[in-house]
């Protein structure tokens, strides 16, 4: 996994900034911090989250099981939870797919 | 009921006050670049929200589970998203009252 490299937040709102001129750079990064603030209270409240092309957050079920700490062996109940979901839409499958073969 | 980009234009609009234009580009413009920067290979690290990672599958027999048929599964590139602590114990708390 160690192949790739990483763009971060940060990097994100530099790309912006630099392709959006007219805004401010202070706006850009407030965008970007909004829309992921929305995204994560969406998903929250149950709320999914659909983008054509992107993909799909929703939310999976974990039943309750009984698990072990690692250190003492003992057993533990471990509550039933929630845990976000995101499936990549077929626009963003097939572009990754596609590139990733193209560069081989 | 689902969270739209359509929504999102709206927030920044009202929150942000940008005109709907520039809302609506940055709207497209984030999503486009997370799909960018993974198409050429970068992982993508929202820290406080979640990784978009990238694994390489290799090659492998499979069954068409319609006829049984053999057939062979492409290598190919897959998208993974891994959520941060952050969003795990934000979507936990919330769900669970």
């Amino acid at each position: 996994m160690g192949a790739f490299k990483d763009m971060t937040k940060s990097n994100l709102i530099e790309i912006l900034s630099a392709k959006q001129p007219l805004l401010n750079d202070r706006d850009v990064e407030l965008a970007v911090r909004q829309i992921i603030k929305q995204i994560s209270e969406s998903l929250s409240i149950g709320m999914r989250i659909e983008i054509r092309d992107f993909g799909s957050f929703t939310l999976h079920h974990r039943p309750p099981r009984v698990g072990r700490n690692p250190k003492s062996g003992e057993s533990v109940h471990l509550d039933e939870k929630f845990v976000p979901y995101f499936k990549p839409g077929k626009g963003l499958r097939d572009r990754v797919n596609h590139a990733a073969r193209l560069l081989k | 009921m689902s969270l739209t980009k359509a929504d999102m234009i709206v927030q920044l609009y009202d929150k942000l006050g940008l005109n709907k234009r520039k809302a609506k580009e940055l709207v497209e413009m984030f999503f486009e670049e997370i799909c960018a920067a993974l198409e050429i290979g970068e992982q993508v690290k929202l820290s406080g929200f979640g990784n978009f990672e990238l694994r390489d599958k290799v090659e492998r027999p499979g069954r068409n589970p319609k006829t049984g048929q053999k057939i062979i599964i492409a290598a190919r590139r897959v998208v993974t998203f891994r959520p941060g602590q952050k969003l795990r114990s934000e979507v936990d708390s919330h769900v669970k009252r």
